[in-house]
Order: C-alpha cells, then sequence, then structure tokens
C-alpha cells in the first residue's frame, strides 16, 4: 500500500504542497496531470530521492519519509529507462539480486524467469545500444522487478513509444501485473492508456489532487466526454488536498 | 465573399496572390555552403599545416647518425626509463585524486564549493617556474623539511620531486577532464541503482565509475602527455642532474645548452615517438569496450 499524507517538496521554484493520498495493495494507479505540476516529484519522493519538505510517505505499512532509497523496496522505472550503458540485458536483470547477494544459481532462475516474463530472453546477452525503444523499457522494468519489489512506481514508461509497441507494452504491464500483483504507480499523460490499466486515477493540477476510479475514466471516455477533472476550473471529485 | 474566406479558399492568393515580386515568394535563394566549409577549413588548416611542417622540420633536420646516437647514449636511455616511469606513476596519482575531486564537485552541493574550484585551477593559471618554486619551499617549511629528511632518498632534487611535480600541473587537467566527464553522466543511471538497493558507494562503483570509462582514458592520457611535457616545475624543484632527476625535456634542455642542437632534436623527436605510441595504445584500450563507448 501507498499512503502519502500532506506532502511538501520544495524544487527549485516549484513547490507541491499538501498532497494527500492513498493506493491499496495490489491495485493499480495512475497519476496524471501536466507537464510540470509535480508528478515525477512525487514518484522521486516516494522512492526516496527527493527529500520532503513536510508530510509523511508510507510503503507496505511503514513510515519511509526519512529512509534511504535501497531501504524502501520499491522498484523504479524512469521515463528514459535509464539503463546502464556499460552492462548486457543479464547484468541488468541481475543488477539488484547481485547488491542483495543472492546465490549465483537463484540469480540466474530469476533472470530467466524475468526474460520469460518480458519476453526478453533473446536479448539477455545484447548491451542497451542495440535496443530499441520498447525493448529498453522492458529491460528497466524487468530491472525493477528483479527483486520483488512490493511496489512498483513507473514514470510515463510508454510515452517515447510508437503505438504498436505501446500497445504490446500496455498488454505486457498488465499480464506482469496478474503475475506478480505488485502495487503500482504509474505516471502517464496518455488517457487510453490510463483507461485501460488504471483501478484509480490521480490527476494533479494547481498542487491540488483530484482522484476517481478507472472504471469512471472509462465510462467518461465512452461516452465521448473528457472527465471533468480535466476541465480547466473543474473541482476535486474526491479525496483531493490542497 | 469575405476576405478570409477567399484566402482559406484560395491558398495563392494568402501567400500574396499569383505574380507578385518574387521577393515575396516563400523560397529564398539558397547560397553556396562552400565558401563556408572552405573558410572553416582554411582557419583550422593552418594550425594542422604548422604541426605537420615543425615534424618535418625535426625530421628534415636531424639525422640517422643523430638518432642512433641519442638511443645509445645511457644518459638519454635514463630519460627515457625516468620519463615513462615518472609519467606512468603521476598518472595513476592524477587519477586517484581527479576521480574522487571530480564526482565531489559534479554530485554535491557543500559549502566552499566555489572556492575549491578554483583552487584546483590555480596550477592551470599559474607559470610553471613558480609551481616549482613554490614546491621548493613548501619543502623548506618543518613538514617539508621532516619529509625530505625522514624519506629515502629525499624528495627534493631527487626522482619522487619529478613525479611530484608533474603531479601538481598534471592533476588539476584531470580533475577538469572527469568533472566534465561526470557532469555528462545523466544522474538518473546512478538514481536507479539507489533504489535497485546501493549505497552511493556502491552506485559510483558500479554504475558511475564504469559509465566514465571514456572520460577516464582522457583525463589518464591529458595527465601522461601533459606530465611528458613538464618542464619548467622539474627544473626548479628537481634540478637537471644527469642519470638521477633527467627526463627528456630535460635533455633536450641540456643537450641545446651543450650545443648540440642535433642532439636535441633527436630526443624531440624519440619524445614525440614516445607519446604518439602511448597515446595510440591508450586510446584503443579505451575505446575498445563492449558496447557503447562510457562517457
Amino acid at each position: 500500500m501507498i499512503r502519502v499524507r500532506n506532502l511538501c517538496v520544495r524544487a527549485g521554484g516549484f513547490t507541491l504542497d499538501g498532497v494527500s493520498f492513498a493506493l491499496e495493495t495490489g491495485r493499480y494507479g495512475i497519476l496524471m496531470g501536466k507537464t510540470g505540476s509535480g508528478k515525477t516529484t512525487i514518484l522521486e519522493t516516494l522512492c526516496g530521492l527527493r527529500k520532503p519538505d513536510a508530510g509523511s510517505v508510507e510503503l507496505m505499512g511503514r513510515d519511509v519519509t526519512q529512509a534511504k532509497p535501497a531501504a524502501r523496496g520499491v522498484g523504479y522505472v524512469p521515463q528514459d529507462g535509464a539503463l546502464f550503458s556499460t552492462m548486457s540485458v543479464r547484468e541488468h536483470l541481475a543488477f539488484a539480486l547481485a547488491i542483495r547477494h543472492w546465490k549465483l544459481r537463484d540469480i540466474e532462475a530469476r533472470v530467466e524467469e524475468l526474460a520469460r516474463l518480458l519476453g526478453i530472453a533473446h536479448l539477455l546477452g545484447r548491451m542497451p545500444a542495440g535496443l530499441s525503444g520498447g525493448e529498453r523499457q522492458r529491460v528497466a522494468l524487468g530491472r525493477a522487478l528483479s527483486f520483488k519489489p512490493g511496489i512498483l512506481l513507473l514514470d510515463e514508461p510508454l510515452s517515447a513509444l510508437d503505438d504498436e509497441t505501446r500497445e504490446d507494452m500496455c498488454a505486457l504491464i498488465q499480464s506482469v501485473r496478474a503475475a506478480t500483483g505488485v502495487t503500482t504507480l504509474h505516471v502517464t499523460h496518455n488517457l487510453k492508456e490510463a483507461a485501460r490499466l488504471a483501478d484509480q486515477v490521480f490527476f494533479l493540477k494547481d498542487s491540488r489532487l483530484h482522484e476517481a476510479t478507472g472504471d469512471e475514466l472509462k465510462s467518461s471516455l465512452a461516452n465521448g466526454a473528457a472527465p471533468r477533472w480535466l476541465a480547466p476550473a473543474g473541482p476535486p471529485l474526491t479525496g483531493g488536498v490542497a | 465573399m469575405s476576405a478570409p474566406a477567399a484566402a482559406s479558399a484560395d491558398p495563392e492568393a494568402a501567400r500574396g496572390g499569383i505574380g507578385k515580386a518574387p521577393s515575396d515568394a516563400p523560397f529564398i535563394k539558397v547560397t553556396s555552403d562552400v565558401p563556408f566549409i572552405v573558410a572553416l577549413s582554411l582557419l583550422g588548416g593552418v594550425y594542422v599545416f604548422l604541426i605537420v611542417a615543425m615534424l618535418v622540420a625535426d625530421l628534415a633536420f636531424t639525422t640517422r647518425g643523430n638518432l642512433t646516437e641519442a638511443l645509445n647514449s645511457p644518459e638519454i636511455r635514463y630519460s627515457i626509463r625516468l620519463s615513462l616511469l615518472s609519467c606512468s606513476m603521476t598518472t595513476i596519482f592524477a587519477l586517484w585524486s581527479a576521480v574522487p575531486l571530480g564526482y565531489l564537485l559534479s554530485r554535491f552541493e557543500f559549502r566552499g564549493k566555489h572556492l575549491i574550484e578554483a583552487v584546483v585551477d590555480i596550477p592551470i593559471v599559474l607559470p610553471p617556474l613558480v609551481v616549482g618554486l613554490s614546491l621548493l619551499v613548501l619543502f623548506q617549511t618543518p613538514v617539508g623539511r621532516w619529509l625530505n629528511e625522514t624519506l629515502p632518498g629525499g624528495v627534493t632534487y631527487a626522482i619522487p620531486s619529478v613525479i611530484l611535480a608533474q603531479y601538481m600541473v598534471a592533476t588539476a587537467f584531470a580533475v577538469r577532464t572527469m568533472r566534465a566527464t561526470f557532469d555528462q553522466i545523466n544522474p538518473r543511471q546512478e538514481q536507479v541503482a539507489l533504489t535497485l538497493g546501493c549505497s552511493r558507494g556502491q552506485a559510483f562503483w558500479r554504475v558511475a565509475l564504469p559509465e566514465s570509462r571514456r572520460g577516464l582514458v582522457t583525463a589518464a592520457t591529458l595527465a601522461w602527455a601533459r606530465s611528458l611535457g613538464e618542464f619548467g616545475p622539474i627544473l626548479i624543484f628537481s634540478g637537471a642532474t644527469r642519470m638521477k632527476t633527467e627526463v627528456l625535456p630535460t635533455t633536450v634542455y641540456l643537450e641545446m645548452n651543450a650545443g648540440n642542437i642535433g642532439g636535441a632534436v633527436a630526443v624531440s623527436l624519440i619524445m614525440i615517438a614516445v607519446a604518439l605510441a602511448v597515446l595510440v595504445l591508450m586510446r584503443a584500450y579505451g575505446f575498445g569496450v563492449k558496447g557503447e563507448p562510457a562517457r
């Protein structure tokens, strides 16, 4: 479970003030908002890469507000994948396990399991430089899932992909979710992507968080109307905290 | 029909109408790029030409006899060995300082950072003779005198002074290179490593340092080459004693002082050959990594 209470983060001229939300265990949350609205800041704060000025972050029942990133047990996929250019795909999948001193045999078994799940078994010996955009994101996803985190944070993982690859990746994310049951918070700009994947949708606007269920978003889109919280002066549906 | 409607119906009219003066057309006459390329080539070519001309002049000036004589001279053989040894040791020491300093300056914000950046640049802007003189003065202080007396063979006017004099200047260039290298590496990769379970140290050793491999090679190359050419600080701090603190630039200086221009040019050519061989080897090793070259 992800629970954020009254989160305040100041970064340069940008301020995120008093944001609260909760995502239950096993649920798939989509975080939306304009560029610069603070979505990535929220993800970085959940990862521990950014220290909040106030508020608390609770992950899987533990208060981790002051914990280092390594101690949070969170899988993180940044926007560009941020693959390690000197490591092969196999080394990417084994990286977090080697850090945790897993036995070599167990690491190999886990790498094979992940490669099968993500459809990258044929890429294990390849270096990132030779991978396509979709392949890179699969590897980044595998690296984040490798140590079986309870929470997965995805920062616009599909934004740079073409439509066909995006469809494939959406299907892959759904199958990964079914296989692992990992609680996921996914940042995207794409409403179709959100409607397809979300149990819960959070929309960040003017430092206010508007919340809706995935079904509400789907029915809005099915009626051909954008959700009312996307309108310029739309009030929060539920749970928004300024 | 209103004017906008007419404009939307007739794109030609929207652009100003058929039959307007050619200067109003959306296309312009594109001038040739050749003069620009030629200007670039000429301006840059002057420098390349001067380098090649110098080397050709050196080759034309010296004789096979000069080269053979230089290579058979025990003093010059000693200075080649000392140059190779001192430059290699200096390069290792320079990297040991430059990598941590470059990483600290690139990744962390702390009080006094700008001051440290300025201090690190001092050896670059100081005249080389001043670096040598300052080292000599430093080793006249109580701590310096103690080091001189404690270390076997001492420091001043001995081989360690050659390495220290080279290190003082070469490291400044290596720090600049490593700082720029780490600045160019996306810190996101290290951040991902932190979320995967790494401490900052592990993220540095496992991710940042391998990613900086190309910069490391450049810094090492620069430090080595800079050390090979170092003369001023060595002359002041180490002296120019044959078979003791004589490195290749010192040899050139001593041969010229003795009026042996042919010998000095022969040693210069040996320096150029040694430098080229080492630089080519370093480059070949540095870029022969698997996957894309690290930054």
